[in-house]
């Protein structure tokens, strides 16, 4: 959680702000967040999207109907963020190697490694769960990006632009728990 | 007891610029009828006709969305028709084809013979939901039943189909794919 600065020995606090990640939501075009609640993202990401009004939250069951709904979207040129945990991924992995690998589809997903260190790399974490999510999506081929810190936000909306542009999906990885905005 | 086959004869013609989401066996049967622009066929991930279609309705709010779906496929993602009633799309009716098999895996039984489909939509939250037993009928009111403020949903009680050809590639080819596409990206 903590990293020592370099020049004065202090220790400086890593964070990730919710609200920036919502800000780079927006600036990629996103205008659906379709989503199960996933308790890495509920206060820091969740909320705030559900209480934005420029940001349209489709509530569903269960992870693997995100993929469906973002690809009818995507007929249509709207864009959508899929936002679940890595269980859900897991539990979707045949919507996603189907609809969005071998049919094309720019599916978006942000996913909350529930029980990830964040002082770790994903493939070094304790959870067994957390430490495949990287390798199954080298061996679909799917791009993936860890989220872990303010400055991993700068990631996000190149990757969301690359993923509409080459028509392909994208895995965001949310290394820690983000802070909930200033109301 | 009908025949699906028959249904969708039925159902065809009163569809133009309708979005039909077909998906297995109702997709063969319902591009058996000839091709349009814009069909979208549901393949590769059972269950998720109805995903898609709620994604095509939020997305064209203008435009009705047709869902072709199965008994054994609605199965695999009963959890759609509560964000479907969540979300409740005007724009979007629901067909389920009853036949009591899976019958693109083998024609095996469905769980459960006694589910009441119309039964677990009415309670999600769907505005409409009909039961139809004979084409007569269907016939009668399919016209009504599209034309209805959703989310809708029917429940089409079909006998198993004759042995259909699953040419699943060529359904969802990827020029079909671009196709419908570019048609509704226009508006």
């Amino acid at each position: 959680m903590e990293a020592m600065t370099a020049s004065t020995g202090e220790q400086a606090k890593v964070e990730l702000h919710g609200a920036n990640i919502i800000a780079a939501i927006k600036a990629s075009g996103v205008e659906f967040v379709l989503s199960v609640p996933d308790i890495v993202t509920s206060a820091g990401l969740l909320r705030p999207i559900a209480n934005d009004s420029s940001l349209r939250l489709v509530r569903v069951c269960k992870e693997d109907e995100c993929i469906g709904i973002a690809s009818g979207l995507h007929y249509s040129d709207k864009r959508a963020l899929t936002l679940i945990q890595h269980t859900g991924f897991l539990d979707s992995l045949n919507a996603i190697r189907a609809v969005a690998v071998e049919y094309k589809q720019p599916i978006c997903m942000m996913i909350g490694l529930l029980g990830h260190e964040p002082e770790r790399a994903p493939t070094e974490s304790g959870r067994y769960g957390v430490r495949i999510i990287e390798p199954i999506c080298d061996a679909m081929g799917i791009p993936h990006h860890l989220i872990s810190q303010d400055s991993d936000v700068a990631k996000i909306k190149p990757a969301i632009e690359k993923a509409y542009a080459d028509s392909f999906p994208v895995a965001l990885l949310i290394g820690r728990r983000p802070l909930v905005p200033a109301s | 007891m009908m025949k699906r086959e028959d249904c969708f004869k039925v159902l065809a013609r009163h569809v133009s610029d309708e979005v039909v989401v077909a998906t297995y066996s109702s997709a063969v049967e319902w591009n058996d009828l000839g091709p349009r622009v814009l069909n979208y066929f549901s393949m590769g991930a059972m269950g998720l006709a109805s995903s898609h279609a709620l994604g095509l309705a939020l997305a064209n709010p203008d435009r009705r969305i047709i869902v072709l779906d199965g008994d054994g496929s609605l199965l695999m993602n009963l959890g759609s028709l509560v964000t479907v009633g969540a979300a409740a799309p005007k724009n979007l009716v629901h067909f389920v084809s009853r036949n009591g098999t899976y019958e693109a895996n083998g024609g095996h039984p469905i769980p459960n013979q006694k589910v009441d489909f119309s039964g677990l939509a009415r309670s999600a939250g769907y505005a409409h939901t009909f039961d139809f037993n004979d084409l007569a009928s269907f016939e009668q009111q399919v016209g009504h039943v599209i034309g209805l403020e959703g989310p809708v949903f029917a429940t089409l009680h079909v006998e198993r189909s004759r042995p259909l050809t699953y040419n699943y590639p060529a359904l969802y080819a990827a020029d079909k794919r671009r196709a419908i596409k570019a048609e509704l990206s226009k508006r």
